[in-house]
């Protein structure tokens, strides 16, 4: 399957199955709110356009925001983890190995600690101006935090047992 | 000029990133405001459309419950029936009048609009409802919303055949309230903390208020009818530097399992806010 299918499935997939799926569960705790759709963004390519990729991220956002009626609150976190992407892959990763010959980001083309670490980093981003602009104020702090360290909790196990359900063969890259 | 284009080349994922981030900042801004945004409608629309199927799947895992708050809803009605009264003499016969307006001058002020819940969330900080029922089939925006166990929220958007509605469960919901017990009267928020209670603030601390009590829609409302449910008083919290409670309520609304809903036409709501709304030009 191409490349741009097979992104372009991911994307319907994310956003129905965060849509009708995690946001249809009876909050367990005022603390956390499942979130597993941003993941989408951390799996494009590595060699994607940095521009495109902005782009891409905003449009991804946007769509879940026409589900939940809130337009931009999702766009705005999305954009900016797209944004940081490029940064951290550079620090992550040396610079011969895996982005020349693997396709995107993964346990395979990183190895574990490393993906483990850009995926930590980047959904604590995310919920934090998630949160940040939900509530527009910091307000009670505890509670900011608490939120913002919950829901991460809770992505990074979600994300776990993504990785260990599908397991994306790191398909190397093809001249 | 040629330093400009240069710039901008060089730093144009940069710059494009804070385009994007202002983009989306403006729009949600800007959210609770322009209902009527262009596209919203549209958007609506489409969304609805899948919303809707989703939701007709969903459905038959509800059906044991809905059937059971039919039927409880359908004896309470049965049992308000004329023809359930008996007149204990037979000389005077109980006609019971079919006229929109009856003769002692008593005229019909709410109308009550079944709707299909299609979507419903209580995650986000602000949480909206969309039902299947739009502005072709009488819908208009303000008009209240009520669940067969208590109030919903307001209508605050309406497409062709959808409308959207702003849940108790979002942070610019205020809905006027009073307690049961001595009709002191209060406003119903929501802190936008725990989608299991609401707030009622405002109640005078003259009231003697305690854990249980009912609380009702207020005589004030110009959309809720009065003497509506909303919920019971959880937890009382007094300041001692302020005149008013700030009463924590559990409403009697289930929000997390909606599946229909009325919406609440009031035929003199225009009449009543423009009125209210009309500044005197000379006081």
């Amino acid at each position: 399957m191409s490349n741009l299918l097979k992104n372009i499935i991911r994307f319907v997939l994310f956003i129905l199955f965060q849509w009708y799926i995690l946001d249809q569960i009876p909050p367990l705790h005022r603390f956390i709110v499942p979130y597993l759709y941003f993941l989408y963004i951390l799996w494009l390519p590595f060699n994607m356009n940095r521009f495109l990729l902005l782009v891409v991220a905003f449009l991804f956002g946007l769509s879940l925001d026409f589900f939940t009626g809130t337009y931009g609150l999702h766009a705005a976190p999305c954009v900016l983890i797209a944004y940081i992407r490029p940064f951290l892959l550079n620090l992550l990763i040396p610079k011969d190995t895996a982005e020349q010959s693997y396709v995107e980001p993964g346990r395979k083309s990183m190895g574990w600690a490393p993906y483990a670490l850009y995926v930590g980093i980047l959904s604590f981003v995310h919920h934090f101006y998630l949160v940040l602009i939900e509530w527009l104020q910091f307000g009670n702090f505890v509670y900011f935090i608490g939120k913002v360290a919950g829901t991460t909790a809770i992505s990074l196990l979600m994300i776990l047992l993504v990785e260990m359900l599908f397991a994306r063969t790191g398909r190397h890259r093809t001249n | 000029m040629k330093n400009i284009f240069l710039f901008i080349r060089k730093y144009l994922t940069f710059l494009s990133f804070l385009l994007l981030q202002v983009i989306a900042i403006v729009l949600l801004s800007n959210a609770s405001k322009t209902h009527q945004a262009f596209f919203a409608s549209a958007a609506n629309e489409v969304t609805g459309g899948i919303n809707k199927r989703y939701s007709g799947f969903r459905d038959y895992f509800g059906l044991k419950e809905n059937n059971r708050i039919l039927a409880e809803e359908n004896a309470r009605l049965r049992n308000m029936l004329a023809s359930n009264f008996v007149a204990p003499d037979n000389s005077k016969q109980h006609f019971v009048d079919s006229l929109v307006k009856d003769t002692l001058g008593r005229y019909r002020k709410y109308t009550w609009l079944p709707a299909k819940v299609v979507s419903n969330s209580y995650t986000l900080q602000s949480n909206f409802i969309m039902v299947e029922r739009g502005s072709d089939q009488g819908v208009k925006k303000g008009m209240a919303v009520a669940s067969p166990h208590g109030i919903v929220g307001v209508v605050v958007e309406t497409a062709p055949n959808y409308s959207k509605i702003m849940s108790l469960l979002h942070r610019n919901s205020k809905v006027s309230a009073m307690l049961k017990k001595d009709n002191s009267a209060g406003s119903i928020e929501w802190d936008g903390t725990d989608p299991n209670y609401l707030t009622l603030r405002n109640v005078t601390k003259g009231a003697k208020v305690i854990k249980g009590d009912t609380v009702l829609t207020s005589t004030y409302s110009a959309n809720f009818p009065s003497q509506l449910m909303i919920g019971t008083v959880a937890e009382i919290s007094s300041e001692s530097s302020s005149n008013f409670y700030t009463l924590k309520i559990r409403p009697s609304t289930n929000f997390f399992s909606i599946q229909y809903v009325y919406i609440i036409e009031n035929s003199r709501f225009v009449e009543q806010t423009q009125l209210e709304n009309n500044t005197p030009k000379n006081p």
